[in-house]
């Protein structure tokens, strides 16, 4: 309870993740914890409209390590309400110094079925997909891999990721990329505390879609999104941020909008301690 | 009785121990030794800034208390920015070390704040300089008048 009660009063620092499924090469500061949920909606063509839902516990390890857990669930309209699975996911930076494009590679372990939260785009994954029923037999373990690639300057942050992730059940490789750029709306800060000023609030858009699969290298049966992103960090240590998704072509989702809010707590095991 | 090569050997074995632990500290504390010359020269372009204190103290509360301290002084683990590693340090090794962290020592890259952000938690922390200047010269005039 005390602790409860210390981690309330804790002071909170700020997200360091300004996309939905773009990385940039920004790791979670050592010994804080993030709490995220976030959320996207979709009303795919012949299925039912979904909410899919993804709540992150992120803790910084180490300056270099960066550790994940996702627990993600799903409604479905006129089906049921479901726990789809978990992903660990860890993030390391090889390198110290920070350099014109610093790499950051990505491994994740999920075991997920009728999952739906999008947070990767690979492969032929496409409307299809969106449109399955929610069938928890279905399970997929799954290992995705990343590199990430990640530059700043002048404000503006660019971030490139190439993404392969393979289901262990004996499927090809699949292949997929995101892409996404963000800035601040003033890189200059005021001296007074505000919520709603020009520096709170950042702006980007990110693009991201399947490659194929190891047997089918390419573009043709795959899925392409662009979305816009806008982050508001409140002075409290909370960041809500909001996208509208457009698919860009025929196996994509028309419309998905993602919504997400986020907590972080600073030096959660030496609160804990009472240090 | 231990034989002489045992000995030896037990020294090396201590001699290697020493030098590794050195090479640990040496690269927790010598960080400036990293900075490039280019980087150690860089002046503050918000140093005479009136605003880039009081900004910055802002900063440094939303960024680095959580670690340092609200005032600065260190967590534990976590050093003091009020050292004399950090008073002697220039505007340049500063931003260097703000930019790229310290990140096998827990000291992450704060490369996503923006560069004049960076410049002004330095402002701010240069303002303790000031005051600890102004402190000592009221000590040594109220010593002086006390004569």
């Amino acid at each position: 309870m005390v602790a409860s009660a210390a981690l309330c009063l804790a002071p909170s620092a700020r997200a360091q993740e300004n996309y939905f499924v773009t990385y940039s090469h920004h790791m979670e500061e050592p010994g804080n914890l993030e709490i995220e949920n976030q959320s996207v909606i979709g009303d795919p063509r012949g299925g039912n409209a979904f909410l899919a839902n993804a709540t992150e516990l992120e803790y910084g390890a180490k300056g270099w390590w960066t550790t994940e857990l996702y627990l993600d669930s799903q409604w479905t309209q006129h089906e049921s309400s479901i726990f789809t699975g978990f992903k660990w996911e860890n993030r390391f930076r090889p390198l110290a110094a920070e350099h014109w494009i610093n790499p950051v590679l990505y491994v994740e372990f999920e075991d997920t079925s009728a999952d739906k939260t999008m947070l990767e785009v690979v492969g032929h994954d496409g409307i299809g997909d969106l449109a399955d029923r929610n069938d928890r037999s279905q399970r997929e373990r799954e290992i995705e891999t990343k590199l990430i690639l990640s530059s700043n300057h002048a404000g503006w942050n660019f971030s490139e990721n190439l993404v392969a992730e393979k289901n262990l059940a004996a499927e090809p490789w699949e292949f997929g990329y995101a892409f996404g750029l963000s800035r601040p709306l003033s890189t200059r800060a005021s001296a007074s505390a505000c919520t709603f000023c020009r520096e709170n609030v950042d702006l980007g858009a990110e693009i991201y879609g399947g490659l194929g699969d190891a047997s089918r290298l390419g573009l043709q049966d795959t899925s392409h999104y662009i979305a816009p992103v806008m982050s508001l960090r409140a002075p409290a240590g909370a960041t809500f941020k909001v996208s509208p998704g457009f698919g860009l072509n025929d196996h994509s989702q028309g419309f998905i909008l993602r919504v997400g809010v986020s907590y972080e707590i600073t030096q959660i095991v030496s609160k804990l301690r009472g240090q | 009785m231990m034989a002489p090569r045992t000995h030896t050997k037990l020294r090396i074995i201590v001699a290697s121990l020493l030098c590794l632990c050195s090479l640990g500290v040496a690269s927790v504390s010598d960080w400036r030794q990293h900075v490039p010359e280019s980087d150690r020269a860089r002046a503050n372009p918000y140093a005479l800034d009136a605003d880039a204190v009081s900004i910055g103290k802002k900063l440094f509360q939303q960024s680095c208390a959580q670690c340092h301290g609200d005032d600065a002084n260190g967590r534990t683990h976590k050093p003091s920015l009020r050292s004399e590693d950090v008073r002697t340090a220039t505007d340049g090794e500063l931003f260097w070390l703000l930019t790229n962290g310290s990140v096998r020592h827990g000291m992450p890259s704060w490369s996503r704040l923006p560069e004049s952000q960076r410049w002004q938690i330095i402002a701010f922390l240069r303002s303790f300089n000031r005051a600890a200047a102004a402190s000592h010269q009221g000590t040594t005039k109220s010593a002086t008048i006390g004569k």
